[in-house]
């Protein structure tokens, strides 16, 4: 790139900036004197508030964070879903960066058709694919596969909530095993879904793409981290943030945080990073919970919480085999406190916010 | 300059004259020529764009989508499955009024799996809200490329220009290829004005509700119209330009006061121009159909004026209607004052070879009692059991 590029892009970036990003803020007013949340939040803003997510929805919440790291210079394609049909119902948009949503299955290869036309235009802007877990491990998987192994320049988040919310709370590949939902129910003859969850991390892995991760709602200093290097990169990367869904999984609205992050820390969604393939990095659990720590808080595990039940014992016992295997194949397990483990990121998150403020 | 080229090739030099920023094509018979001389012109230099090598025909659609909504000029090329793999995004790309231009080797749809020409492909998404325009031959099939990329973007609508698999694409014929020069100068550089810009961000695809979706599909039928004059036009500048031309919606010829007309679309029509020529006093009208959509039906009512019976040719069935280009044109005339008998007849479905002779054959059914108002035409009924005729 030539210094003329350089200024130039620079000069158009700031000018994004201006209209779309940090602008300067008032003096923070402490809450009793009407601040609001908005007004205590100058990052660029992306996904604007206002737009029709449940209370507490996980989705809404991991891409607004993805995008504060993300943004300004970037265009995003969006699956059909949840985060697609809130965002933007006509004539009304949430998004404040160039936003494309055509069908369910295409996010990735109409990523790539935007990917390309930057490349034939000669610019440098970075193209984000957004789908849900429906969108990405199950009708949209080969076209997100293509995309990999084509080598586009695309980070492609995957929001996953474990079921296809959007229409209804029906099962995906990417449910957990033994969940109830409206496709997968719970009955006599029935214990919820009878598959496992798909090891979509695997799957990816085995294209050997610069950079791939999970990361989870609960920890949103990680997350972030983790889309700001994969925006860094020069080709396909790929994120997944488990996400709660506070109808699908059937707890509290204001449960999303305390359900995600129970969820990393029995160890059912482990949080990890692979380079090319390889493990590259877990955030270890402190201090490890049992499985049902964390399914006593949705309903849709709640036929699994009859003790009296053996088959509900069973699952139990599978689930935790399950948290157990995670554990010890990620090495999952901490030793003493560590700054980026399940409890020291948060903690340093915190500390640096509080210290900022 | 004048070139032997085989149909495939030309495309793909024609293609490669309109420079387009993104080409997202999977090969699939008959088309597959196209893509790879694509490929091979790319290979050798001879073609600045992003090439795509997609995973499925799905993904060239959307790729090419993608592509175009971020202001680049896309391209994409298929036939048969692979445009009923395309359905779901051909809409897609049309209900967002994309412009793009792909190219249909038409070709018949599985099953029985069959490889050769009909137009049950293209016919599939006729209601996709695309512009479908015919080639009669391979030097039509040139200009007509390089047209569809100036309607499309004169018109934000996707175009597809069809043409017959086998007996276009793989027939060698000596065309004239228009020079970079030219075709620069006649072809003006891509521009979508609602393209993504992190600029001046823009939500294309919105969920649209009942309050305005009927508004969105009546203004997408009006666009479709409008692009009638535009086609029109479109293709008088190529004449200017070029000393030739399409035939715009629709051309006629043959004696004024024919009492008999044909009507038909593509290849065939070269093929019944010859049987006519063979025939003596044939008297017959011959109608070459070009734009299919939208469907010319002012010019189709004057095309027919005058006429008794009229012919019409379709290469594709609705099973339980019969012809689609029939009824359609039974539904033009509807209510025109002395409007033609119509004889809607099939033929060579599935590839089964059209001979001049037919022309004969279709002039004689004419006058036959038995005749039926559709018929697959060349089906031989005795090959079938009993019960199947």
């Amino acid at each position: 790139m030539s210094d003329n590029d350089t200024d130039q892009r620079a000069e158009r970036l700031a000018e994004l900036r201006e209209k779309f990003g940090r602008h300067p803020v008032e003096p923070k007013k402490p809450f009793h004197q009407g601040a609001s949340l908005r007004d205590r939040q100058p990052r660029f803003c992306a996904l604007e508030s206002g737009h029709r997510a449940c209370q507490g929805c996980g989705e809404a919440l991991a891409a607004r964070l993805v995008m504060e790291c993300a943004g300004p210079d970037v265009m995003v394609a969006n699956a059909t879903g949840c985060l697609e049909v809130f965002t933007t119902p006509w004539p009304q948009s949430a998004w404040q960066v160039p936003w494309v949503h055509s069908l369910f299955e295409n996010s990735a290869a109409v990523a790539s058709g935007m990917e390309a036309a930057m490349k034939a235009r000669g610019k440098n802007t970075k193209i984000l694919a957004f789908g849900g877990d429906g969108g990405t491990y199950d009708i949209g998987f080969q076209a997100l596969s293509g995309m990999l192994e084509r080598y586009h320049n695309i980070l492609y988040v995957c929001y996953d909530n474990e079921a296809y919310m959007n229409t209804g709370i029906q099962r995906s590949s990417s449910t957990p095993h033994a969940a109830s939902t409206t496709t997968s129910p719970a009955g006599p003859e029935r214990m919820g879904k009878r598959h496992l969850k798909k090891d979509l991390l695997g799957i990816i892995a085995a294209h050997h793409i610069p950079y791939s991760a999970s990361a989870s709602v609960a920890y949103p200093a990680d997350l972030q981290r983790k889309v700001r290097y994969a925006m860094g990169i020069n080709g396909p990367t790929f994120l997944v943030v488990h996400s709660p869904c506070p109808l699908g999984w059937k707890h509290d609205s204001h449960l999303t945080i305390e359900v995600a992050r129970r969820a990393v820390e029995c160890g059912l969604f482990p949080i990890v990073e692979m380079e090319r393939g390889e493990l590259a990095n877990v955030m270890p659990i402190r201090e490890v919970r049992p499985v049902k720590d964390y399914l006593a808080l949705q309903g849709r595990f709640g036929h699994l919480m009859k003790p009296d039940d053996p088959r509900a014992v069973e699952e139990l016992t599978h689930l935790q085999a399950l948290a157990d295997y995670n554990i010890t194949y990620f090495n999952l397990r901490g030793e003493g406190e560590d700054p980026a483990d399940t409890v020291g990121i948060s903690q340093v998150a915190r500390d640096r916010a509080a210290g900022e403020a | 300059m004048r070139e032997a080229l085989e149909g495939s090739q030309a495309i793909a030099r024609a293609v490669a004259l309109c420079e387009p920023d993104v080409v997202a094509a999977y090969p699939i018979t008959p088309q597959t020529h196209i893509v790879e001389n694509l490929s091979k012109l790319v290979a050798d230099g001879e073609l600045h764009t992003e090439f795509v090598s997609v995973e499925s025909e799905f993904s060239a659609a959307s790729v090419v989508l993608g592509a175009a909504a971020s202001g680049a000029r896309a391209y994409t090329a298929s036939s048969s499955q692979g445009v009923l793999l395309m359905a779901e995004v051909l809409f897609n790309i049309a209900g967002m009024r994309i412009p793009l231009v792909m190219t249909v080797a038409n070709r018949a749809v599985s099953a029985p799996l069959n490889i050769w020409n009909d137009h049950a492909d293209s016919m599939a998404v006729r209601d996709s809200g695309w512009i479908q325009l015919h080639c009669e031959n391979n030097q039509e099939a040139v200009d007509t490329t390089i047209q569809a990329f100036r309607i499309s973007q004169e018109t934000d609508l996707p175009v597809m220009v069809c043409m017959d698999g086998f007996v276009l694409t793989h027939t060698m014929e000596v065309i004239d290829i228009p020079t970079i020069a030219q075709v620069r100068k006649w072809l003006p550089p891509f521009e979508f004005k609602r393209a993504l810009d992190p600029s001046d961000p823009k939500s294309l695809g919105a969920l649209v509700g009942p309050d305005f979706f009927p508004e969105v599909r009546h203004s997408h039928h009006a666009a479709v119209t409008k692009a009638l004059p535009v086609i029109e036009k479109t293709d008088r500048s190529w004449a200017r330009a070029f000393k030739r031309g399409c035939g715009g919606l629709l051309t006629t010829e043959g004696p004024k006061d024919a009492k008999i007309g044909i009507i038909a679309m593509g290849s065939t029509v070269g093929t019944l121009r010859s049987g006519l020529a063979k025939t003596e006093d044939a008297g017959v009208r011959l109608i070459k159909l070009r734009a299919f959509r939208p469907l010319p039906e002012e010019a189709l009512r004057e095309a027919t004026r005058g006429l008794d019976h009229l012919i019409v040719i379709d290469r594709a069935i609705s099973p339980g209607l019969g012809g689609i280009l029939g009824t359609e044109i039974k539904a033009v005339l509807y209510g025109t004052p002395d409007a033609p008998r119509i004889h809607n007849h099939a033929i060579g479905l599935g590839g089964r070879d059209i001979p001049e002779t037919i022309v004969g054959d279709l002039l004689s059914a004419i006058e036959d009692p038995d005749a039926t108002p559709f018929s697959v035409f060349d089906a031989d009924l005795t090959m079938l059991p009993p019960e199947d005729r």
